[in-house]
């Protein structure tokens, strides 16, 4: 007799009599279509103290350029626009980087899949402009450009969107702790500068 | 004696783990009230989540039918639990990941020192997971001589410390910045002697230690706080981003899971990502949530095991007062309402699961009568059930518990023989008046003979006045 069977046994004895179970209320607030609200985005992406820049398509490129200043090392996923990035950098596109020149490297840029108005949220699902998970977590400041279209009011409507096929990480301001005193506090092992392009007008 | 059946469920066995009171609750908790200090770092700790807490919550209109599905998804998984997990390992599976099954701790432990000792491996990175607390992975690591390093900063002040952790979600609760920081000066190896005790300062003095570690460590364990049957994704929620690295960087990652963590489908992820930090820091989300299924080519551990543990879950699912404490979700949203937690700490619970739901899940994994007085460590007022995202009912459990504690003969003639004299009013004020010899049985009932100590080690008898009511009242 395997573990497997045991355990299962066991449940299947512990459960003789359960009743069965209800149907599941879902009356909380669901996935209806309907639009984001950006200043929301904006204004909760700030509360967890990301910096949030809002700019039309055509000045990402500039805002970015802003962001990182002169000669920093800035690694790029595979799938960004290349457009995106400034000429005054040293670019590192990601094909297989090791871990400790990715680790050393000033700043990442990656686009990203899905965002989250009401919770200040962005998802990553690993797709070509957004690329290796490693690649958003070892430099220490976090560039990452949102389009319009990808911005939904609250968690239920991203759940629909995204693919639990894909490995996702959700990011909700910079890397923080509560465990000292039970108060917020920004900055440990993931980058500790997170900074939140809007791109206002869609791409 | 009784042959056991193999399926019947089962509790944690004795000898392995950290879910049983090394002495009774009172006896503990007597000891931790005399520390000024922990209870001004608890008061302190726990008046600050609170309020965060109830903001964010307050901004949710719908927090109360959230509620309610966390609710009834919890004991729909429940009842169809045993096809749940058989989904949930042919998803894995499928998806790359190997599904190992775990009886009890002992069995957790040599499944998980195998894994890694194939591996060649002499050190693993561990996020923090209550499900390795309890079966004291650790330490079976540490006598198979293989180093595990815990990397969540609250973790890492206890293991460093050579502590116990004292709170479900943040271990090191009953530390402040000032003792943190005498800890890291201590023990942390490369360490500014100038360390200052500002919290950023000491995150940073973290980040820099481990930094290193999460770059050449080749193997990680994990625990989940959701494991998705329909598609087999597993999921961490967290704040550092010291998950991130042990998840993400090497090259096997191993997650011990609780059977019961288990969630029907991808879409009770949108219930589940609300309830959880609202109730657990008091965040809209938490920094950092990660969700993996199976393997990735080429991104992330290319090796995947998932370890399903029983260790006594079966055995609480067996109970039909109790099996709701398998609903929690680890929030410890109760630990930070409860009013005994917050004058005691986490340590006078002996187990890993402290406050409310610990001393409503630690007996029942262990068997009432391996932690007989927990069930006691409660007023019943009721701020838990009220507090909890699922709306698990603690004070019912902790009063469930108590009728099956193990009770001294003595107590059911003594309640006998009070039912009856308080029937009768003329016994009744004779035996108030004789109530006033109980100041001979010392201070709240402490100097009372066997049996009736053994009834008094839990509870407070309280000191008759001099005079009754009834004598007062005559007197005017």
């Amino acid at each position: 007799m395997t573990s497997r069977d045991v355990i299962l046994g066991r449940i299947r004895e512990a459960l003789r009599g359960y009743p069965a179970a209800g149907a599941v209320p879902r009356d909380y607030r669901g996935s209806d279509d309907e639009p984001a609200d950006m200043d929301l985005l904006a204004g909760r992406l700030a509360d967890y103290r990301a910096h949030v820049h809002r700019t039309a398509t055509i000045g990402i490129a500039a805002t970015i350029a802003r962001i990182l200043g002169d000669g920093r090392v800035v690694v790029a996923p595979p799938g960004l626009p290349l457009a995106w990035l400034p000429s005054r950098v040293e670019v590192l596109i990601d094909d297989g980087l090791p871990d400790e020149r990715i680790a050393a490297a000033d700043a990442v840029v990656t686009a990203a899949a899905v965002a989250v108005a009401e919770t200040g949220t962005i998802v990553l699902d690993a797709s070509a402009d957004q690329g290796r998970r490693v690649l958003s977590l070892l430099p220490d400041l976090h560039v990452c450009v949102l389009r319009p279209e990808q911005v939904v009011p609250r968690v239920p409507q991203a759940i629909a969107r995204l693919d639990p096929r894909r490995p996702l990480t959700w990011i909700s301001g910079p890397s923080a702790t509560s465990d000292i005193e039970l108060n917020r506090v920004e900055g440990v092992h993931g980058p500790r500068n997170l900074h939140v392009i809007i791109a206002e007008d869609g791409s | 004696m009784t042959r056991t059946f193999l399926g019947m469920p089962a509790t944690a066995p004795r000898g392995v783990g950290h879910l049983r009171e090394g002495e009774p609750f009172p006896a503990a908790a007597r000891r931790a009230l005399g520390d000024p200090q922990l209870r001004r770092n608890l008061g302190h700790a726990t008046t600050t989540i609170r309020a965060k807490s109830g903001r964010v919550i307050g901004e949710l209109p719908d927090w109360q039918q959230l509620r309610d599905a966390g609710s009834a998804l919890k004991a729909d998984t429940m009842a169809r639990l045993p096809e749940l997990l058989e989904q949930l390992e042919s998803a894995v599976t499928a998806a790359g990941g190997t599904v190992h099954w775990a009886a009890d701790a002992t069995e957790a432990n040599r499944i998980v020192t195998g894994l890694v000792r194939a591996t060649g491996e002499q050190r693993v990175t561990k996020v923090k997971s209550m499900a390795t607390q309890e079966i004291g992975l650790n330490e079976a690591l540490a006598a198979a001589g293989i180093e595990p390093v815990e990397t969540d900063l609250a973790e890492l002040i206890v293991q460093l410390g050579a502590d116990r952790p004292s709170h479900i979600l943040v271990p090191a609760i009953h530390r402040n910045r000032a003792e943190i920081r005498e800890i890291f000066l201590r023990a942390m190896p490369g360490v500014d002697p100038a360390l200052s005790d500002e919290p950023a300062a000491l995150a940073g003095a973290a980040r820099a230690y481990l930094r290193e570690t999460f770059l050449r460590t080749k193997v990680a364990v994990s625990g989940a706080n959701f494991a998705v049957a329909e598609t087999g994704t597993l999921a961490v929620v967290e704040s550092e981003g010291n998950g991130r690295m042990c998840l993400t960087l090497p090259e096997t990652l191993i997650t011990v899971m609780g059977i019961e963590k288990v969630v029907p489908s991808w879409r009770d992820l949108e219930v589940f990502l609300q309830l959880l930090p609202r109730a657990s820091t008091g965040e809209r989300m938490n920094p950092y949530t990660s969700m993996w299924t199976g393997v990735t080519p080429g991104d992330g551990p290319q090796q995947v095991h998932l370890v399903l543990l029983d260790n006594g879950r079966s055995a609480v699912l067996a109970d039909e007062v109790g099996r709701q404490a398998l609903h929690c979700i680890r929030c410890s949203a109760c630990l930070n309402v409860c009013p005994v937690y917050e004058r005691t700490g986490g340590h006078a619970y002996g187990s890993v699961y402290p406050g409310p739901i610990g001393a409503v899940l630690s007996p029942q994994l262990t068997g009432v009568a391996d932690n007989a007085s927990l069930p006691y460590a409660s007023s019943l007022c009721g701020a838990c059930f009220d507090a909890c995202p699922v709306k698990i009912d603690i004070p019912s459990i902790l009063v469930h518990l108590r009728g099956r504690a193990p009770h001294p003969r003595a107590e059911a003639a003594a309640m006998a023989a009070a039912a009856y004299v308080m029937d009768r009013p003329r016994l009744y004020a004779a035996a108030q008046r004789a109530a006033r010899l109980g100041r001979l049985t010392g201070r709240r009932g402490r100097g009372l003979p066997p049996p009736l100590s053994g009834w008094a080690a839990s509870r407070d008898v309280p000191e008759p006045p001099p005079a009754t009511f009834r004598e007062w009242w005559a007197r005017r």
